[in-house]
């Protein structure tokens, strides 16, 4: 479904994504992990035409992409964003939100969508004209999920969708994501900085640091943790928690 | 780690007025503190931050505080008046806020800020007050003190400004200190480094320290004792070494429901909340 | 404000803070309720909303509330001080000051409102351009906003006056072109702090077009600052009407403007008082109406203020 080669991107003089190749099958889960810098989210908005500068080969459905992306791009491929609070427009209700994409391509039923994405993403309709302050962080990532899904993609390109929600309901947003994954045969790379996250969504994985691609693993081999770049294991020690024995251990890759 | 009580805080309550009512923020809450490491860990709107500000007469404005007690060895921080809580405040209890960003003057060198921090509460001229912030800056591992001192806070970088604020709290030498999320903002690595940070500092000089968080898990792996809070209440209050044995169902729901890396993919256990838990 | 034929309906305060409105309608009606509360609690602003409501009721009930005709020449009261029969006195013509006033005020809000409706949208359209695509658009536009913001408003309006000619539709239309540029900055700045915000990046990968970026998603939230800044900007634009009428470049004698009444007055200020200062209370109670509406909206809708 997504075929990346040779992706190089640049910030101004700074080199941010250095070489990076993915493969995902349809219907796959791809997983980033990497901390802050690492360029695992400029992955992401370069395939989604947010990124100006870059180079290399992004496939998408067979398709190579160009430097614009064209609206039947946006009704394939969508994106979540990290932060439920700035990712909805603070002064339009939820029923705008939804209904504009709608209506920007045309879809027609705008009325019937609306109800139908709020309830796959399991809100009730009584969220339907609240403005975004009036939901809580969980409500509102799942109204961002809604957004995406309402133009019926194919592949969902998830930017740390849980890292701003607390744990209870980071839960319920990954089954919810996993469900409509297994319901709608979607596709998701998903990027996030907590390895668990990313182990437990996603059936490859890579990891990344300074632009670069340091380490692919499967699901499988992480949660045997048998990773062998010392930088993933380092990453992989750091989710265990404070030990002072192994932050002694840590070395910075700056 | 002596047992003499530091703080004893007795049915702690938090009211904010608000347009829309009254909003019970920590709702009977009681403690007593030692010379040890004290996590409250709590979801958001569970009281965590709170309870950590209203310690420290830190609520906001529209916002209530009431006590049976609140006593830090012989001040009675429920009656201070603002002069009096200049000299409890910075001087004997700290607190370290999440972002940094936030928390410095962004017009003025770090170390001039640290340099302030320190004379605000010891009469030490200029010279040893330098002294004293290039020994701290040092503490906080800081690798090149000198550089970092004549910086400003937009120079550096998250974890270097979170040990920034560490060096600025701890050294008026306070005897306790409140740490709110500091360390959030911050990737997993750097996060234990600053967490190590300020493990080692709060040990040697035999400071108390509250450390607010989300993250059950990191908190009980770093602190001795662990409250964990839900909608105002403490609900839980046990040894972080017995954290696999917690009885109440909120902790255990907590603890269930973080992804593991076990290659299992099938669905996350879901916290059903049972409105029993937040009466206490 | 809000829908005073609702009002006598029971559960009307609970249909508005609702937290499930069932209707669009409904949703924005329980928004600008909450924004109501809030402004009703600023006691000076509410002052500032009765001046300008005052201010509105006066310019459509003038010729009810006007006691006498207010061009009516009568040379046997020149210059009488007030009293029972005029209460605010008569001009060196005879005419009724008061009846002067109160048909005066619907120039007062004939020039607020158009420069408002023309120099408003025009100061967004090119601050938002400016804003949202960088670059050189940014640079053009800007320098041409500059230009007109490095002279002082009111010469730059008197110089367009005196080109274009005296006469009350030409001191709007100066005033409109003086009154842009801030508009245009504002919105700029505005439009600068959410360009990049994740909502608008969303919005593009829904295949937003540009204009719709602008129209529908940046333009809301530059519209709060705007509405402060114009209307704080009301006082000063009544008073630059009035120094236009003063110098005789605005309203044409007889119009009973109130610019044009001060000028009038000034010839006799220091025996009939009245005659000069009634109108220029007038222009003084008005711009101070705005102001403090202005300061009240700024509470109400400034996104940095709350929450």
């Amino acid at each position: 479904m997504i075929e990346i080669s040779k992706l190089n991107a640049w910030f101004d003089d700074n080199h941010v994504l250095k070489d990076v190749d993915i493969s995902v099958p349809t219907n796959g889960s791809f997983g980033l992990v990497g901390e802050s810098g690492s360029g695992k989210s400029t992955v992401l908005r370069t395939i989604t035409g947010l990124v100006d500068d870059w180079e290399g080969n992004i496939l998408v459905n067979n398709k190579e992409l160009g430097p614009k992306r064209d609206k039947t791009f946006y009704r394939l491929v969508q994106m979540v964003f990290q932060d439920p609070f700035g990712s909805l427009h603070p002064r339009h209700t939820i029923d705008r939100i939804l209904t504009e994409p709608v209506n920007i391509h045309g879809l027609g039923n705008s009325d019937a969508r609306v109800v139908e994405a709020l309830n796959q993403v399991g809100l009730d309709n009584a969220f339907r004209f609240r403005y975004p302050h009036q939901l809580s962080g969980g409500q509102r990532q799942r109204v961002a999920i809604a957004r995406a899904l309402i133009l019926e993609p194919k592949i969902l390109l998830l930017d740390e969708p849980t890292s701003a929600l607390d744990v209870s309901i980071q839960a319920e947003v990954l089954n919810l994501l996993g469900r409509l994954r297994r319901e709608l045969g979607l596709t998701y790379v998903m990027v996030s900085h907590d390895l668990a996250v990313v182990a437990h969504m996603c059936d490859d994985i890579a990891i990344m640091n300074h632009g670069r691609i340091v380490e692919r693993a499967t699901a499988t081999q992480l949660a045997d943790g048998t990773l062998e770049h010392p930088y993933s294991q380092q990453l992989y020690k750091a989710a265990g928690g404070y030990d002072r024995a192994v932050v002694d251990s840590f070395v910075d890759w700056d | 780690m002596s047992n003499e009580t530091l703080l004893s805080v007795k049915n702690l309550e938090v009211t904010f007025n608000t347009p829309k009512g009254d909003v019970h923020a920590v709702r009977g809450v009681s403690f007593d503190l030692g010379r040890e490491r004290l996590g409250i860990v709590g979801e958001s709107g569970s009281g965590k931050s709170q309870t950590g500000r209203a310690i420290l007469g830190l609520t906001a404005a529209n916002g209530k505080i009431t006590a049976d007690q609140l006593q830090f060895h012989d001040v009675d921080l429920a009656n201070l008046s603002p002069k009096q809580w200049r000299k409890v405040r910075g001087a004997r209890i700290s607190m370290i806020m999440q972002d940094p960003k936030y928390s410095l003057n962004p017009v003025m060198t770090i170390g001039d800020q640290i340099i302030e921090a320190y004379r605000e509460h010891h009469k030490v001229g200029a010279k040893e007050a330098r002294r004293r912030a290039l020994e701290m800056l040092e503490a906080v591992k800081i690798r090149d003190p000198e550089r970092v001192f004549n910086a400003y806070p937009h120079e550096a970088s998250g974890g270097m400004g979170q040990r920034v604020m560490i060096a600025m709290m701890l050294i008026p030498d306070p005897e306790l200190i409140i740490a709110d999320e500091p360390t959030s903002a911050l990737d997993v690595t750097v996060q234990l480094q600053v967490m190590a940070i300020l493990d080692d500092l709060v040990r040697d000089r035999g400071m108390a320290l509250i450390f607010i968080s989300h993250d059950l898990q990191l908190v009980s792996s770093f602190c001795d004792r662990v409250l964990v809070m839900y909608q105002g209440h403490v609900v839980e209050e046990l040894r972080a070494s017995e954290l696999h044995n917690a009885k109440h169902p909120y902790t255990k729901g907590l603890l269930n429901c973080l992804p593991k890396m076990d290659g299992d993919h099938s669905d996350l256990p879901i916290l059903e909340r049972e409105a029993s838990w937040a009466e206490g | 404000m809000n829908t005073q034929t609702h009002i006598s309906k029971p559960g009307l305060k609970n249909w508005l803070t609702s937290d499930t409105p069932q209707s669009r309608f409904q949703a924005q009606c329980g928004r600008t309720w909450l924004g109501w509360i809030k402004f009703t609690e600023n006691k000076l602003a509410m002052v500032g909303l009765s001046i300008v409501i005052g201010l509105i009721l006066v310019t459509i009930f003038a010729p009810i509330l006007a006691p006498y005709d207010p061009l009516a020449a009568d040379l046997t009261n020149r210059i009488q001080p007030p009293g029972a029969e005029h209460w605010f006195g008569t001009d060196q013509l005879g005419r009724d000051i008061l009846s002067r006033l109160i048909y005066g005020a619907q120039y007062t809000l004939l020039i607020v409102g158009l420069v408002a409706i023309t120099a408003a949208p025009l100061g967004l359209l090119v601050g938002t351009a400016a804003g949202f695509f960088g670059g050189w658009v940014d640079a053009v536009l800007m320098r041409i906003t500059d230009i007109f913001l490095a002279f002082p408003k009111l010469i730059l309006a008197l110089a367009f006056v005196s080109a274009l000619g005296p006469g009350i539709e030409n001191a709007i239309l100066a005033i409109a072109i003086t009154a842009w540029p801030p508009y245009a900055r504002i919105a700029r700045a505005e439009t600068i702090t959410v360009r990049k915000a994740d909502y608008i990046e969303a919005a593009r990968l829904q295949g937003t077009s540009n204009l719709g970026l602008i129209i529908g998603h940046i333009t809301p939230m530059c519209m709060s600052s705007l509405v402060v800044r114009v209307t704080l900007d009301m006082a000063g634009m009544i008073l630059i009407a009035a120094g236009l009428g003063f110098l005789g470049l605005g309203a044409q004698p007889p119009m009973p403007e109130w610019g044009a009444m001060v000028s009038d007055g000034r010839q006799f200020l220091l025996e009939q008082w009245w005659v000069a200062t009634v109108p220029g209370l007038a222009i003084f109670v008005v711009s101070l109406g705005f102001n403090l509406l202005g300061d009240g909206l700024r509470d109400v809708l400034d996104p940095r203020g709350g929450d």
